[in-house]
């Protein structure tokens, strides 16, 4: 009992102290002149150097040298064989060695944050992250997608019996990747959360920790994995979305065949990712007249689906602006002031005991909606745009007289190739010529 | 006429090539040119901090970047530290019963009457912070939590700083890694 008179009276003294000198010591720290005592230094903690800047430029480096090593082995070498050791080396090295942080993926919201916010400095390796693979896809194709990134290497393991997917299902389902872009842009470029990062399936085996939903929904795309080859890169990646586009432009690409595809067939299911187009069929003559009307239709379509995109974007801006932790909790101070909740949140007491007037908290919100609503109607009209794109596209009159690797859809993991019997009339070649080499020095 | 037309296609492409090459380029060669401030680390603002207890749970590491620091300089040296004690301790000593550390991770040490000094073991410490409200609710408020640099990733998006509820967290230029409380800035 008089231990707690104690306590009782001293903390009585304190919040009195505290009430008469707000910001003065409650306790002033003794100057030991008894014992001599020297008081050790805060600066302990300063002393510990951080991570060592060498590091992340020997990310830069390996990136280079596998992104390197990649484009030869798929375009000159022609190695599934030794491809499938690249990714393995990716899959540990940005994967497990790294913890998958930094990836090319996440680097996106780097770079759109450091658009939109001036205090953000961008690290130059994200920058060079985000880029290097950039500018290899438009010489090589995705050879960053077939040797290099760790997410696709861990479901590049797991294919096990891959099912072809339907071409209109994989390109309705391959909206959601642009839907991802361009919400992973809004949501970094608002300093509301970097979703790629939040969400990536795979970050709980990188780690060997970490949330049991994220390790749940990576498991899902590890089983789906099995029988619908790499279905994160092809529906889900944000990045492929961008190298898609670009590889369709690239100087080199991935080929099936070393030289002339003589239309056997071998290969025209080998691709576990359906990225092998067939060669056109002769186009009819006549009987034009319907597909004309459908396609007029579809271009009126499009101003009107960017339209209607941009409206639901604006409509859902309220949900979105949600994920910026100011707007939320503007509205839950909101609430509790309207006497609708009863009880108060950690965040929401946080804030009272700051003393911070709630108007501006208010007005930061209101600042950050504006921003959610015009974002929201740009994400919406350009998810329309690509719908309508999507829809259009197919029109255009294409030739194709061989059985080809899509360049846009081409992952460059190097399967197909043992499928092409010119492929083994070229490594007999080869092996020939290693013989003759091997002669001629004995 | 159907050479023309692949011709015509090879164009387009060839020059939408040079033209997304150009852009990549200068995009990159703006960003590496342009003054680079320091690179950011995260960090907490001790000022902003509730001590809620997220930083021990929530950090992807399994025992976690952010570890309480002692501003030596602000201590009052108690024989009573409420950051050190339970609420109602049965007796004033280093008794596990009586600390409020689940782990044991401050040392109690005696320097003169009536003073005795709290230090850290950081091999110990799991940055839960109780010892930080105790510390801040009576006495100076010379324990605040940190994220120490030479365990933090500096992960994309900080995992704590997502959940923390006081919005305390933020990316600070590494020349200046520490937020620091000082005597005098209570």
């Amino acid at each position: 009992m008089l231990r707690f008179g104690r306590i009782l009276i001293s903390i009585l003294i304190s919040i009195v102290l505290c009430g008469i000198v707000f910001g003065a010591e409650r306790f002033p720290p003794p100057d030991f002149e008894e014992s001599g005592h020297e008081l050790p230094s805060i600066d302990y903690i300063t002393n510990v150097e951080p991570h060592h800047p060498v590091y992340e430029y020997l990310d830069v480096a390996v990136l280079v040298a596998a992104l390197s090593l990649s484009s030869y082995l798929v375009l000159k070498r022609r190695s599934r064989r030794m491809l499938f050791l690249l990714m393995v080396f990716s899959l540990i090295y940005f994967g497990f060695w790294r913890k998958g942080c930094i990836c090319s993926i996440g680097a996106i919201q780097n770079f759109s944050l450091s658009i939109f916010d001036a205090n953000y400095a961008i690290p130059i390796t994200a920058i060079l992250f985000l880029i290097l693979p950039l500018i290899f896809t438009l010489f090589f194709g995705r050879t960053f997608c077939g040797g290099v990134c760790p997410l696709g290497a861990i479901q590049d393991l797991v294919v096990l019996h891959p099912v072809k997917v339907p071409r209109w299902l994989e390109s309705s389902l391959r909206l959601f990747a642009y839907i991802y872009l361009a919400a992973a842009i809004l949501f970094a470029a608002t300093g509301s959360a970097f979703i790629i990062c939040r969400y990536d399936p795979f970050i709980s085996f990188f780690r060997l920790s970490g949330h049991l939903n994220i390790l749940i929904l990576g498991c899902c795309f590890l089983v789906v994995g099995m029988f619908i080859g790499r279905p994160y890169c092809r529906f889900i990646c944000p990045y492929g979305v961008i190298l898609r586009q670009l590889s369709r432009l690239s100087k080199w690409k991935v080929t099936i065949t070393p030289d002339d595809c003589i239309k056997c067939r071998l290969c025209e299911d080998s691709c576990p990712f359906g990225a092998i187009t067939k060669p056109t069929v002769e186009w009819p003559q006549t009987g034009y007249t319907k597909s004309k009307k459908l396609l007029a239709l579809l271009i009126f379509l499009l101003p009107v689906l960017i339209f209607s995109g941009g409206w639901i974007g604006v409509s859902l801006n309220q949900s979105w602006a949600r994920m910026h932790s100011t707007v939320r909790l503007a509205e839950r101070i909101y609430l509790e002031n309207q006497g609708l909740l009863g009880e108060t949140t950690e965040a929401s007491s946080a804030f009272r005991a700051t003393g911070e007037p709630i108007e501006d908290l208010y007005d930061q919100a209101s600042v950050i909606r504006k921003q959610f609503k015009f974002g929201g109607w740009l994400l919406g009209s350009f998810i329309g745009l690509v719908a309508g794109l999507k829809l259009i596209i197919p029109s255009i009159r294409r030739q194709r007289t061989d059985f080809q690797a899509d360049s846009a859809s081409c992952l460059a993991c190097g399967r197909c190739f043992k499928y092409c019997p010119r492929e083994h009339v070229r490594l007999k070649g080869l092996s020939q010529e290693q013989d003759i080499a091997d002669d001629s020095k004995t | 006429m159907p050479t023309e037309k692949i011709n015509r296609r090879k164009y387009l492409k060839d020059g939408l090539w040079g033209v997304c090459l150009a852009g990549l380029a200068v995009l990159a060669g703006a960003f590496i040119s342009k003054k680079h401030d320091a690179e950011k680390v995260w960090q907490l603002d001790p000022d902003k901090c509730v001590a809620c207890g997220n930083c021990a749970t929530y950090c992807v590491l399994e025992e976690s970047a952010v570890k309480c620091v002692h501003a030596y300089a602000m201590c009052g040296y108690c024989d009573l530290c409420t950051g050190f004690f339970e609420p109602e301790p049965r007796e004033l000593d280093t008794g596990a019963e009586n600390q409020l550390c689940p782990t044991g991770a401050i040392k109690r040490s005696f320097v003169e009457d009536p003073y005795y000094e709290y230090t850290i073991d950081e091999l110990l410490c799991i940055g839960c912070g109780k010892c930080v409200v105790g510390c801040n609710a009576f006495g100076n408020g010379s324990l605040f939590l940190q994220v120490r640099h030479d365990r933090c990733l500096n992960c994309n998006e900080c995992s704590i700083a997502a959940a923390c509820p006081s919005q305390a967290f933020k990316r600070v230029s590494a020349n200046e890694p520490y937020l620091i409380k000082r005597a005098g800035h209570a």
